[in-house]
Formats: C-alpha cells, structure tokens, sequence
C-alpha cells in the first residue's frame, strides 16, 4: 500500500541509527555479538534452530526436531533445508527434507535422517546430538514440491530415505485431495522409515502402498512399473532415492515419451571424488589452471596471473586463506583431504593447499 | 646475547644436519597427533572463553555505571581489565593466528575476526604472523627484536639514542597497544625516509586512524556518557583498565623472546633454510613463563611461546598439554628449554634493555668468534 511506503524506509532508519550507535558502545564487537549470549533464536540474525527432540524412526534413521529462529519463512511440502552442525567442533553443512507439516502452531519442523555409513553429520544427527544443541540453518529451498493445482493422479517412486520430502507432502494432506500411489524401496519392512504411518494411511485407504523388501525381494526394475502401477506413465511422478533409481526412471519416463510428467530430487547432487591434482578455476579473476597434486594452489594461481593474497608461503600466517566454493584439496604438509561443497563456506590456507580434484575458487 | 653464529660455544655445534631433519619429523609427529585429536573439547573450550569474555566486560561496565562508588569503581575496574586482557591474549591473539579457524565458524575465524585494540587486525596479522612468525630472531628482519625503538642483542648496532631505552620501554609498556599499532603501521620507517606519502601507507594510516577513534570514542567519551554522575571515574576505570591490559601484555610479550637465554640469528643463517632448520630456530628463539593454568590463560598461552613459535596455528589450550613431549625433545638432544617464573623473565628481559642502552663492553666483544654456519655440516 502506498501509505505505508514513507513510513517504512524512516523506521529502517531509526533501527539503523540506533544500531550504529550501540554499535559504537560495543565496538569492536557487535550489539548482536552480546544479544546471541541470551537469545540466540531472535530474529534479524543469521537463522538458528535449536533441537528440540530426536525420534528414533528405525535401527538407522531418526526425527530431529527443530524450534528455528524467527526469522524462519516456513516451507513447501517436499522442500528441504540446509542444516549447519557441529561435529567435532567442525561446522559441517547438509541438507535434509522437511517432514513435518507446514505451519505448525508451535513452530516446530522437523527433518528425518538416516545414518549412512561413515556419514560423519548423518551419524551424528541420528545418535549423538542432545535437545537443547544449537544448529545453524538456512531458509527452505527446493523445487520438489507439489504444483498449485493439485493433480488428480500422483505416483510417488522412493527408496531408503528418498521417502521423506514425499512424507511432507503426505502428511501435508496430499492423500485427501489426490489418487495417490507409493511405491517405495527399503532393505526390509523393519528399515522402512514411517513404515507404520504409512501402513495405517494405506489401511484407511488414503493411498495405495506397494512396499519393496530388497534383502529378500531385490532391487525395484523400472520393467516391474507396468504391473505393480499399470498408469503409471498417466501419474504424475515424483521419485527420490539414489542415484542408480534415478537414472533408470528418467529413461523410462523418457523412453515412454513423457519426461514432463517425472520430478525427481537428487539428494546429492555434488559428488566430490578426491585424486590427485586437477582443473582449477578462479571464478572472478575469469581463470582455470590445470595443477598437479603437488603444487600450491597459490602457485598454481600466480603463475596463472590471478593476483592471490599471500603471506608466509609456509602455511603458519593464515595470509593466503581464500573459500573454497566447491572441491577438493589435499594439505601438502600432512596430506589431510579438505572438501567443500556450496554454501559450506570453507576456507582453505592456499600456500599449503595442492588440488585433490576440480577446485572452483572464490577468487 | 650475540647471533648463535658468532658465539664462541654455538649451542647447536653438536647437532648434524640429520639430527636437525629428525628434530623436525618429531615435531611434526606432535603436531599430527593434536590435528589428529583436535575436535569437540576444543571448540567447547574456545566458546566458553568467549563466553566469559563477552559476560565479564558486559558486567563489568554495567558496574562501572555507578563508579562513583569506590566499590564498584574497584570491581568493575578490575574486571574490565581482566576482559581485556582475554580479549587481546586468549582470544584475539590465538583467533588472528588461525588457531580457530578449522571449526569453519564465521564467527570464530581469523578472516572475520577484530579486537579491542588499536591496530586493526589485518594490519597486526601482517606484520605479526608473517613477519615476526616467519623471521623471529633474525637480526635485521624481525623487527620484534627491540621493535625498532630499542636495542637488545648485541649485534644491533648502539646508537645515543638507546642510552633512553629504559624509558622509552616504559612509556610503550604503558601505551602498548598504540606502539603496536605505530609498529605495525612501520611508522617509525616510514616517517623517516619520507614515505609517508605513499598511498598504500596512507590507506593504512587511516585505517588506524578510525580503529583509534572508534576505541577511544567507546572507552573516553560513550561509557563515560552513560555512567551520568560518574562520568569522571568510568573514564579514569577504563584508562587504567587499558593502562593495565597494556602492561600486562607487554609483560608477558617481552618474556617470549628478550630474556637471557633466547638466541638471535644472523640474517644469511635463514637462506635455503629447511623445515628442520626453521624449527630449531624457534626452539632456540622463544622463552615461556612458568605458572598456574590461570597464568597461561591470561598470558594467551604466550607462556609457552616455544610450542606457539612451533606450532602457531595449534589451538592455545593444546600448548600446555604438549609442552611435556617439546621439552624432552630438547632434553634428548641436548638444547636449552627457556622457561622460569614471571617476575625472573620480567626482570631478566628489563635487565638487557637496560644493560644493552650502553654500548657493547669490549669483554663482550671478544667473547665472540668468526662467523659459523648455523648447521654444522660434520656428521657423526
């Protein structure tokens, strides 16, 4: 509305200026420095979420409940969110779906995480972190979310923890307005994540639910589709599992001349295979270098006439250190692997620092 | 105290160029076996300093609010020179040297960093990390050696103006945090021959300039304001504050490298330099103080500047758990641990300053021989 329009910039004002003025009582520190002491969650602060709960799902799966920060937008069903924890004092970032219903009324999401093997956040999540803990988090984000007009017929493929963007969905009240039919993948009937919620939403005939136990019955062959779910090209799909799924669905969904109708959420959709050595870019200088595994990356950057900052060059003065937007890359001194991937915000001592991989510098 | 090269006993002529390479493998082992372990305990560690940091200067000047009243002008006194001091040593200090920065906490991260102190952060991690940390001791490249405006190895050359010097270190004892900042700046140099004009020197200069302001303007003129009727005494509280936190820290600083015991390098020792090399030479170069945990904590664990020198980037709470294993390195192979209590560094430190105003005696001279290689090349 146009009557709100001068008062607001004069509002903005008044904070600022009162800002700036505590700001130079707090100085060097800022007034947030000593709120975040108190009130961590408060909004008008990097987003935080402090854990409330952690559910037991299954043998390797578990519900984290969050009460974020807020400054928390809310989310779509079927969107997921990047989590910051601390693991062994490292700020380590992942992203997780969120199952819980959209705008509960005390605030809360929740994520549901399975552990997988040598999964350094996943683990931790699932058995190790306490309510109470403080994370860090970002806003909701994702396009694997239901369209505005819901479609008639909807066929959700899943597997392992592939159902949890489709559990916010269903629990979003999906099954009530839809024909909904899912069929999803788990070791066994034990491993099935929501296996109980999902058993009883199928007795009360809110959806069709075909279960696949592969320890006994074997991977799920995108051949199989024409029996279990004859229409399945007519439904509107949404699948989420590995990779190896994915593929296969995407060039059935093809083949059958319907890729449209296919949604598909790759969990992860960076992988960082570390070697050694390899492509490295410098994204503002405009510059990529090829770097063998034993030479700097500040090395390798100057002879490339990308202006580094530099320091020591023997890895004590911390001078050189620039993000690392995404990559590998090996320290020189011990050989310890350092990845990153976007939005994990590391940084990286560049005089110390080979390639162990493609490397996208922030410089 | 002469460059190791010209003493008449060097007191690493039994160490081969071997001895030296291993010397170094076994200090990288300790620093592996921290990297190794470091984690969880660590972060807890430096979160909770901060912590009681934040807490113990909010406090304090809360308290200072009614300074009028010489209680609370004692307390709050105190406790705001005690929040500084971790400030500038065991936070500050440790977090511009990138002891944190592995926690990838944007907060806690050398990069983002700034203190309550007059030099700005990338101007001290400049002229601190990569200068004094890559040349220390070496006569003529570490300007930490006397800081530019003293002279205290004997191979500085004695000018009239050292006759002064106990006086000059006092005075920069008390305003240590603005002869940081000029050091920093190199201003001394810089005025001298005339490159004050020089742009990126004047860029600096500003940057100082503002960083001095904003200090000033908090601890002179805001925190008195707010105090209303002890405007007065808030304002005497936090000079002494200051006044404290500076002489502190520039106590615990000039026992790092000062005291009797510390050697000094020449410049041509460090070309073509190995790991080994560098190593010994901060072995050699740093003094630690002897004392109680609370000691070091305050000191920014500067008290065991032999393993920070070693070890700049290890978490400061480490260097009291591996000061064991550096010492019986030193044990094993014959070489001098420098360490004793505060108020004997402090002396022994204040003792060269003002022994080394004067010029050189001529015993002293001739206590020194031709120049040596820092290695001996001879193996056993």
């Amino acid at each position: 509305m146009t009557t709100t329009a001068p008062g607001r910039p004069q509002q903005v004002t008044f904070r600022n200026r009162l800002l700036r003025l505590a700001g130079m009582v707090t100085t060097p520190l800022l007034p947030q420095d000593y709120l975040d002491l108190i009130a961590p969650l408060r909004s008008g602060v990097a987003l935080r979420g402090r854990i409330v709960a952690v559910q037991p799902e299954t043998r390797d799966a578990a519900t984290v409940v969050i009460q974020p920060g807020r400054g928390w937008n809310g989310h779509l069903p079927g969107q997921y969110v990047r989590l910051g924890v601390d693991v062994d004092g490292v700020r380590q970032w992942r992203a997780y779906s969120v199952t819980s219903v959209p705008g509960r009324a005390d605030g809360r999401i929740s994520v549901t995480v399975k552990a997988i093997p040598d999964g350094k956040v996943s683990n931790h999540l699932v058995r190790r972190i306490r309510p109470g803990t403080i994370v860090q988090l970002d806003q909701a984000q994702g396009d694997f979310t239901l369209p505005a007009a819901t479609p008639e017929r909807v066929l959700f493929l899943t597997a392992g923890s592939g159902i949890t963007p489709v559990m916010g969905m269903l629990r979003a009240g999906l099954a009530d307005r839809a024909d909904v039919v899912l069929v999803h993948s788990a070791p066994t009937r034990d491993d099935v994540i929501f296996g109980a919620e999902l058993r009883e939403l199928a007795a009360a005939g809110a959806l069709r639910l075909v279960e696949r136990h592969t320890d006994t019955d074997g991977l799920l062959g995108v051949h199989e589709l024409d029996d279990l779910v004859p229409d399945h090209t007519d439904r509107e799909t949404w699948a989420c599992g590995p990779v190896g799924l994915l593929d296969a669905v995407e060039e059935h969904w093809t083949s059958r001349g319907v890729p449209d109708r296919l949604h598909t959420e790759r969990f992860r959709p960076t992988v960082i295979s570390p070697g050694e050595g390899g492509t490295v870019t410098f994204a503002r200088a405009g510059v990529t270098v090829e770097a063998d595994g034993a030479t700097p990356l500040l090395d390798a950057g100057e002879a490339a006439g990308v202006l580094m900052p530099s320091g020591c060059r023997m890895g004590i003065c911390f001078g050189c250190v620039v993000p690392l937007r995404q990559g590998a890359v090996r320290d020189l001194r011990n050989g310890d692997l350092t990845t990153a991937v976007p939005g994990d915000g590391v940084l990286i001592q560049t005089c110390v620092s080979a390639a162990a991989g493609t490397c996208d510098i922030e410089l | 105290m002469t460059v190791i090269q010209k003493k008449a006993d060097n007191p690493i002529a039994h160490l081969s160029a071997e001895d030296i390479e291993i010397i170094g493998k076994e200090l990288d082992a300790i620093r592996d076996r921290v990297l190794a372990d470091r984690g969880e305990r660590d972060a807890r560690y430096i979160r909770k300093v901060i912590k009681t940091q934040r807490t113990l200067e909010i406090s304090s000047r809360a308290v200072l609010l009614f300074s009028l009243f010489p209680p609370a002008w004692i307390v709050g006194t105190a406790g705001l020179a005690v929040a500084k001091i971790l400030d500038n040593m065991e936070i500050g200090h440790n977090v511009l040297h990138g002891q944190w920065d592995w926690m990838r906490d944007p907060k806690i991260h050398s990069t983002t960093w700034d203190w309550d102190h007059v030099s700005p952060a990338e101007q001290w991690k400049q002229s601190h990390n990569e200068l004094h940390h890559r040349f220390t001791n070496v006569v003529g490249k570490d300007n930490d050696l006397g800081y530019g405006i003293m002279r205290v190895d004997e191979d500085q050359p004695w000018r009239p103006m050292h006759l002064g010097q106990p006086l000059w270190n006092l005075i920069n004892a008390c305003f240590f945090e603005y002869g940081i900042a000029a050091y920093d700046l190199e201003l001394g140099d810089h005025l001298k021959d005339g490159r004050h004009k020089d742009p990126a020197f004047r860029a600096r200069a500003k940057a100082v300039g503002r960083k001095i302001r904003r200090q000033v303007l908090k601890d002179y003129v805001l925190h008195p304001l707010l105090s209303g009727p002890s405007f007065l005494t808030t304002l005497a509280a936090t000079f002494t504050a200051n006044l404290i936190r500076n002489v502190w820290s520039h106590s615990v600083i000039m026992c790092g490298h000062f005291p009797s015991g510390v050697e000094t390098f020449e410049k041509t020792s460090i070309e073509g330099e190995t790991k080994g090399e560098w190593y010994l030479r901060q072995m050699l170069g740093s003094a630690n103080i002897s004392g109680s945990r609370l000691l070091h904590i305050m000191a920014g664990n500067l008290s065991h500047q032999i393993e920070h020198h070693l070890f700049p980037d290890l978490p400061s709470s480490r260097y009291r758990e591996i000061a064991p294993q550096v010492r019986a390195l030193f044990d094993r192979y014959g070489l001098k641990y420098t360490t004793g209590p505060l108020p004997k560094q402090v002396a022994s430190a204040w003792w060269k300053v003002i022994r080394l105003s004067l010029p050189n005696r001529r015993s002293e001279v001739q206590e020194t021989i031709a120049p040596a290689p820092l290695v001996s090349t001879t193996t056993a």
